[in-house]
């Protein structure tokens, strides 16, 4: 039988606000363990929250970015349940309310747009965090805890079951994390956790209707875990179901070492999270003037952009696609243009060279070397003429690790093109002289055989001459 | 001069006159307190070098010829659920014995910059859940006016300690009568304001949208005063009002006249002690002979008033509590693993009591169960709300006994927790419709334990119920007796 | 609505209590007592009433997203029942 993945990921999304949802308390990644902690975050006896007016807003925000309605009677509930990260042994969280519901993302896969509905986003508390003794939480005699994270505000983003596959769910994940960029609200830096997702996988015959048991893959922190580990899953489950068994309900999680979906423990003690509203904190109303207000805020979202790149400069759809994916990388081509480049040889600068370079330094577009500013000059030289493509990408590398102009790496580098006619000329003759094999096959009806000969004066003018010219002037000189 | 006696007013006057220094004062009330407190016990932490350091600050500025607040120099207590940073703070619960906040509750931080003389921490209810001090996880506390009797609860120790001389004023709070109820017992007087009038920040919660700070004391002048203290909004709870407070003191005036009182027959229930049917109905004539028109009014809702706040108060109070589980600060008692650790913990440290209302909690939350019994009490809850919203358009005030019965023995309704709910009914409905009521004394019963008159008043109109309170006190002599620590261990 | 052993059980679990099954019995009719008593509420016709979570009419409420200081650790870690190298300890955690 064939089978079909259902996907469905609930997005922890961590807020860039200076301080924790619902006290004080600074937000700051790193700190020495309980640091950031005060009263109202340790949960002391008698304390009381207080609603971070930024985390509302930046709630609205994802809302609106993400077509959803948002909610203007909105309230916050405790999700009851004891761990020893969770001071209050409940998470404030938001239940049969929640700040923003039915919303929707178009994502690409291959080619094909597809549409990813948005059940809901919510605000919430993260927990803290514990630090075991041993290797892992099952074989540690204790745990440390350290309360730093409690309170840092989360918006929980939950899809619907609209994903078949690993590459659909790692696309709609990417899409969440540029909007979530776009519109500011996050780091969104999945190696700080600042994103993270649990995934929902089942699998079902087919054409059926119906939704098979699902299982649960929790806090997957990285695009490559989560691609990784919903293919295991499906084949897992593929598996199981091809033995005659049947999949168990659970929570599951991915060991990315071994390559393989774990089981937690079986949901023998489903969890009762006993859901109430939180009586200390007055519901949050939000009235349509707000609400446009707000929407007047967003910036131009990562659909709008690539659109917008493709009618004004005439990109390409994937090209458009890669740009706009981020927002640092769409603000630096931006920047570029600006700059006076021309844009599609800037995309490709950006996706090409640029993007080979900082993925092998390992760095981001932001922490760029080669600023906006001297690619667009570099490109404006190409455009001119005043250096070929070739002779750029030895700019480009003088640039990465120099702070010079690239028309003064042009000029003390001698690497001015020469667009002499006289001067090519020379060169030209003597190639000709020199290789009589080529002439000879060229003059014998291979015309590609001009190749090895423009070749060669490129190399003899040290990749300086321009090479129309070059060809130009052999093609004439062959007949 | 014998000073633990008297109200806060005269003693204020006595301090600006300077015929008394605030050493004297506490003093005299330390040594009452030694004198009472065996027999009492209203205190599970009592503070007294605290307190003379801060007697001898409020000498200091009287000397110094500053101006002194009304309240400085003045020694009361605080009921052991409002957090003291620095001093110990255990809700009378196991779990918290060893207690120390490490902040101040906002109503502390507000007292403290009137510079009172803080004596002690007040006894009370585990976690304020009860009525009678009964449930104390240390031991109860007993009736100044008989020993062998419960000072009500579960503010118990607060209104014992303002009863027996041992504090002259004193903060409690109130999520069913719990400052209503003691005062009544004791025969002071105990204001539980409007919801949202007092910060509850620093108030260990019960009950998170019942639960309200208030003022024990031995008149409505020191009543008045108090509030004037602790009201207010407060940025640290956001569920505090952003009313404008207006100075009390204004209210303490004679004068009734064309005041609307509502006299609600539900509130005169079967079973009532003839006792207090008696004075409670004296003090409306009294009230009607100074002027005030009496009229009837129906609030049909408060029959279900008790089974709305036995569901509300516990299912909030299960989630409140879950916090104590030996993890990060309280008492531990260890497990081989954690859960075991915090139901170790939890089994062992919290009293039956707690327990109970913890268990019938997350039975009216759980699923298949939440709509039935939680859902519906908050429903409920809109109907009480909407039963005096009704009666407030006729009266300005509604009088009630505040309790059915004078203070009974101890032993003597323990064991019935049900029972002891239902003693309940003239207290809660005005904590789920968060109302502000007052109690004051207005008489004895044959067996001579004091029974209290309550008036309840629109929201945020405590002026009112001050002006009323007040009028009627004058007009009569109850508030200016003391007990006398009768009993058989008297 | 028969409370049973189950029940209790299962509520003592939600309330990480432990109830011997000695006082099973004591919490079976104190419960079912109460639960008794509180039928009363099904007389009321609540069809089309909103239901009352705050006392007061209150809304947006809210804090500037401006730092406070944070607690000292050492008074943070004051209360804990054990702590090391600025950590609260706890025994083995099972997994949730």
């Amino acid at each position: 039988m064939k089978y079909e993945a259902v996907i469905g990921l609930e997005i922890h999304c961590e807020l860039k606000t200076k301080t924790k949802i619902f006290c004080g308390c600074e937000t700051g990644f790193g700190g020495d363990q309980n640091t950031h902690v005060c009263p109202v975050c340790l949960g002391l006896p008698g304390v009381l929250p207080t609603i971070n007016k930024r985390v509302v807003e930046f709630g609205i925000k994802a809302g609106l970015a993400t077509n959803c309605t948002i909610n203007k009677f909105s309230k916050f509930d405790r999700k009851n349940y004891y761990y020893p990260d969770l001071p209050k042994n409940w998470q404030t969280s938001q239940y049969d309310l929640p700040i923003a519901e039915h919303g929707w993302v178009d994502i690409d896969v291959e080619g094909e747009k597809k549409r990813v509905r948005l059940t809901r986003i919510h605000m919430e508390e993260d927990a803290g965090k514990l630090v075991h003794s041993g290797n892992t939480i099952k074989d540690s005699a204790s745990s440390n805890v350290d309360y730093n994270r409690t309170g840092v505000p989360l918006l929980e983003i939950v899809s619907e079951p609209d994903m078949h596959t690993a590459e659909e769910a790692r696309t709609y994940m990417e899409k969440i994390k540029a909007i979530m960029e776009y519109i500011d609200v996050s780091n969104c830096r999945m190696e700080e956790g600042n994103l993270r997702a649990d995934v929902n996988v089942s699998i079902r015959p087919v054409g059926s209707k119906e939704l098979g048991t699902r299982t649960e893959m929790k806090n997957i922190n990285s695009f490559k875990s989560l691609v990784d580990a919903i293919d295991y899953e499906i084949d897992r489950q593929t598996e199981v179901l091809e033995d005659g068994g049947h999949i168990v309900q659970e929570t599951r999680t991915w060991d990315p070492n071994r390559g393989i979906t774990l089981s937690m423990r079986s949901k023998e003690d489903a969890h009762d999270y006993r859901y109430m509203p939180e009586p200390d904190l007055p519901p949050i109303v939000t009235t349509d003037e707000q609400i446009e207000a707000y929407r007047k805020e967003l910036p131009e979202l990562p659909d709008a952009r690539r659109e917008r790149l493709e009618k004004e400069y005439g990109l390409s759809d994937y090209d458009a696609g890669v740009i706009t994916a981020s927002r640092p990388m769409a603000e630096y081509f931006d920047e570029v243009v600006a700059g006076g480049a021309d844009a599609k040889l800037a995309a490709n600068w950006i996706m090409g060279e640029l993007a080979k370079h900082l993925n092998a330094e390992n760095k981001t577009i932001v922490d760029s070397p080669v600023e906006p500013a001297r690619l667009a000059a570099m490109i404006q030289m190409i455009t001119k003429g005043t250096i070929s493509s070739k002779i750029a990408k030895t700019v480009f590398e003088e640039m990465w690790t120099s702070k010079d102009a690239p028309e003064e790496i042009v000029k003390a580098k001698g690497l001015v093109q020469i667009t002499d006619t006289k001067a090519i000329e020379e060169i030209v003759d003597k190639v000709i002289a020199d290789n009589p094999k080529p002439v000879e096959d060229y003059k014998g009806g291979n015309k590609k055989a001009i190749g090895a000969l423009v070749g060669q004066v490129m190399k003899q003018s040290k990749g300086k001459a321009n090479p129309q010219m070059v060809n130009q002037l052999l093609a004439q000189k062959l007949g | 001069m014998t000073l633990w006696n008297k109200p806060a007013h005269e003693l204020h006057d006595l301090l600006v006159k300077k015929e008394i220094s605030a050493t004297e004062l506490t003093q005299d009330v330390l040594a009452r307190m030694d004198a009472v407190e065996g027999k009492v016990k209203a205190f599970l932490t009592i503070t007294k070098e605290q307190a003379l350091e801060q007697a001898k600050a409020v000498d200091e500025k009287i000397a110094a010829g500053e101006n002194i607040s009304f309240l400085a120099g003045i020694p009361g207590a605080v009921k052991d659920n409002i957090c003291t940073k620095g001093v110990r703070t255990t809700c009378a619960s196991k779990i918290l014995e060893n207690f120390v906040p490490p902040y101040d509750a906002s109503v502390v931080t507000k007292l403290q910059k009137e510079f009172p003389v803080l004596v002690g921490k007040a006894n009370l209810d585990e976690f304020a859940m009860g009525g009678s001090t009964e449930n104390s996880g240390f031991y109860p506390t007993h009736n100044p006016w008989n020993t062998e009797c419960v000072p009500g609860g579960s503010s118990g120790g607060s209104a014992a300690a303002v009863a027996s001389g041992s504090a002259i004023f004193a903060l409690g709070s109130d999520t069913g009568g719990s400052i209503r109820q003691p005062a009544s017992f004791c025969g002071v007087v105990g204001m539980k304001p409007t919801y949202g009038r007092v910060s509850r920040y620093g108030l260990v919660a019960y009950a998170s949208s019942l639960d309200q700070i208030g003022p024990i004391t031995r008149d409505v002048t020191d009543c008045a005063n108090v509030l004037n203290v602790i009201a207010g909004h407060d940025d640290m709870d956001s569920t505090s009002s952003f009313a404008e407070v207006p100075d009390y003191t204004k209210s303490l005036v004679q004068d009734v006249k064309g005041l609307k009182i509502g006299l609600p027959k539900e509130y005169f229930v079967d079973g009532m002690d003839q006792d207090v049917e008696k004075a409670v109905r004296n003090a409306i004539e009294q009230l009607k002979s100074l002027g005030a028109e009496i009229v009837e009014v129906s609030l049909p809702h408060t029959k279900y008033a008790i089974s709305t706040y036995y569901l509300i108060a516990p299912a909030e109070a299960a989630t409140n509590l879950e916090r104590y589980d030996g993890i990060s600060y309280g008492e531990r008692i260890d497990g081989a693993d954690v859960v075991e650790l915090m139901t170790n913990t939890r089994s062992k440290l919290f009293g039956e009591e707690v327990k109970r209302r913890i268990m019938i909690g997350n039975y009216a939350l759980s699923a298949g169960y939440y709509d039935a019994y939680y859902l519906k009490a908050l429903k409920v809850r809109t109907l009480i709300q909407k039963d005096y919203t009704d009666a407030f358009e006729k009266v300005d005030v509604i009088a009630a006994p505040t309790a059915p019965t004078p203070a009974y023995k101890i032993g003597e309704m323990i064991s019935d927790p049900l029972k002891m709910y239902l003693q309940d009914i003239c207290t809660v409905p005005l904590n789920l419709a968060g109302l502000p009521g007052i109690s004051v004394p207005c008489g004895y019963s044959q067996k001579h334990m004091p029974i209290g008159l309550q008036l309840i008043g629109k929201p945020l109109d405590e002026a009112t119920l001050i002006r009323t309170a007040y009028t009627y006190e004058q007009s009569q002599s109850f508030h200016k007796e003391m007990a006398e620590l009768g009993g058989a261990e008297a | 609505m028969k409370v049973t052993k189950e029940d209790i059980q299962n509520v003592a679990g939600l309330s990480r209590l432990a109830i011997p099954d000695t006082e099973t019995d004591v919490y079976i009719a104190q419960l079912g007592g109460f639960l008794e008593y509180v039928e009363n509420l099904k007389e009321i016709d609540t069809e089309g009433v909103a239901p009352t979570t705050y006392a007061l009419p209150m809304q947006n409420v809210f804090r500037e997203d401006v730092v406070k200081p944070s607690l000292d650790r050492e008074a943070a870690l004051s209360n804990a029942p054990m702590k090391e190298d600025g950590y609260f300890k706890v025994p083995r955690v099972l997994e949730e």
